[in-house]
């Protein structure tokens, strides 16, 4: 990245390789957000590219929740919110007016930080997405959906014997999974991640890091997490948020062995955050 | 590099580099006085210089255990992770540089009694050249000085061509006179001694070029060594 170009032209990541690969699933130019007068992103624009990691990763305040909230318009729930520019997936202009917001949400799941499993049954809480939204037409479509969504997830093992048992009765890392299933559940092409470890053990932890890697298979998958060595460990390409804009945006491996830019370098060094 | 929030950090990777400071000066006394045994004849000193390369073997598997601790510790990334990965490195290349002083001097032994004083100038031109090599290489490594490091790499070739032309004079002196062999040979092993060492130093400047730029060094590196294919005229036994 030469240093006389200004971040916010950062787009594609400096390392071509990945994004040759693959399709690219989402993307943003020109964004800003504002949360009243607090200007939160300013002129972001990225390629997010399908079937495959993309972490998002800064200090705290740097905008990178805040900007993958934009991706299924969670922030529209936040009334002081305000976000112009363009996020596109697939073509569809997502802040498009005509366009179902719980459709989106449906295209593009979300997993937050806390496992926040409903509470009720496990299979209910798999079986509440497909089922608003018409995916089964009978009981026995539905029992399948639980039990590939939970498959999925790493979890069906675990919970086949007790499908009726209450979701939140299960440990931290078991409701993490219950949440991915959930998400899974209603067909996504997106994943968006807010930090989905950051209230579990290194145990826990590495299961949700192996089910993020066999998901990436088939999902365009965006984290968002304070720990460098999971971005390092889990994602394909590492964009790098400062102050609301990227500051670089590139192939992982590059990123935690060389980066290019001085701020990432003393960000992922632990000298400044 | 001072200025990690966690200063304990900073501490680790300061350590490190006194570490490879520290071991850099030992190899360089070792080499200068293997040399000078070699040129003086001075057994007492080559002992001296085989004692004491026990020293500089310790000193890499302190290197070593202090790296591997550090990135257990501290999960190293980026130029952090480089500059462990160097230290290591360095010190591998200067352990060797330390062996084949030591080799040098153990020579000594072999040469003592033997005496035609004009053979020894040509090695002794060589240490000196690479202790040269050796003194450059390891200031550039202090300062993380890519472009000086990058000077002694090229530089390489002239040690490289000097072995050349000592690797044929000392087969002339063979052929003069096959009383010379025994002692030639261990010149020629000391000889080459010193190009392995400006090996060495150049392995140790590319490793400045990747801690500087995270990239390896893209050229290649100008070997000029051709004693390996080097025919010897006038010197086939079917002649006999």
């Amino acid at each position: 990245m030469n240093a006389a170009v200004p971040y916010q032209t950062v787009v594609t990541p400096a390392s071509p390789r990945i994004m040759a690969e693959r399709p690219m699933k989402i993307t943003a130019r020109g964004v800003d957000v504002y949360y009243g007068d607090k200007h939160a992103i300013n002129q972001l624009s990225i390629d997010i590219p399908d079937r495959a990691v993309s972490a998002f990763i800064g200090p705290s305040g740097c905008g990178k929740s805040t900007f993958l909230r934009a991706i299924n318009r969670m922030n529209d729930t936040i009334p002081s919110c305000r976000v112009t520019g363009d996020i596109v997936i697939d073509g569809d202009d997502i802040y498009d007016s005509k366009l179902d917001v719980v459709q989106l949400r449906a295209r593009v799941g979300m997993v937050f930080q806390k496992p926040n499993p409903f509470p009720k049954a496990i299979y209910e809480n798999v079986a509440y997405g497909p089922r608003i939204h018409g995916m089964a037409k009978n009981k026995a479509e539905l029992d399948v959906i639980v039990e590939q969504s939970l498959r999925k997830a790493g979890l069906w093992e675990e919970v086949k014997d007790r499908l009726a048992h209450p979701g939140t009765g299960l440990s931290g890392g078991q409701q993490q999974r219950l949440c991915i299933a959930r998400a899974i559940a209603v067909n996504p092409e997106v994943i968006l991640m807010d930090e989905p470890c950051s209230a579990l053990d290194p145990i826990a932890t590495a299961k949700i890091e192996e089910l993020i890697d066999e998901l990436r298979q088939n999902y365009c998958i965006v984290i968002v997490t304070h720990s460098m060595q999971q971005a390092a460990r889990v994602s394909q390409l590492t964009a790098f948020f400062h102050l609301g804009t990227l500051v670089e945006y590139g192939d992982t491996d590059e990123m935690f062995t060389a980066p290019q830019e001085k701020r990432t370098q003393d960000y992922i060094t632990g000298r400044f955050g | 590099m001072s200025d990690h929030i966690v200063k304990a950090y900073d501490e680790d990777l300061a350590q490190l580099k006194t570490m490879l400071a520290q071991m850099g000066g030992l190899v360089e006394q070792q080499l200068d006085d293997a040399i000078d045994a070699l040129y003086r004849r001075d057994t007492a000193l080559a002992d001296l210089v085989i004692q004491n390369d026990e020293k500089v073997d310790t000193l890499e598997h302190q290197v070593e255990e202090k790296a591997i601790l550090t990135i257990a510790k501290r999960q190293p990334v980026a130029r952090d992770l480089r500059e462990i990965m160097v230290a290591i490195r360095v010190a591998s290349d200067l352990e060797r540089i330390g062996d084949l002083a030591k080799n040098t001097a153990k020579r000594t032994h072999a040469v003592s009694e033997q005496l035609p004083r004009k053979l020894m100038a040509g090695v002794t031109r060589m240490g000196r050249m690479a202790q040269a090599e050796l003194k450059s290489i390891l200031d550039a490594y202090a300062r993380s000085d890519a472009a000086m490091a990058l000077e002694v790499w090229r530089s390489d070739e002239d040690l490289d061509a000097l072995y050349n032309s000592i690797f044929r004079e000392l087969l002339t002196y063979m052929m003069e006179d096959p009383r010379n062999i025994s002692l030639c040979t261990h010149l020629l092993f000391g000889a080459k001694n010193m190009e392995r060492i400006g090996d060495h130093a150049t392995n140790i400047a590319e490793n400045i070029h990747y801690l500087v730029h995270g990239k390896p060094l893209a050229e290649g590196r100008p070997k000029k060594d051709v004693t390996s294919s080097l025919r010897i005229e006038g010197f086939n036994p079917s002649d006999e």
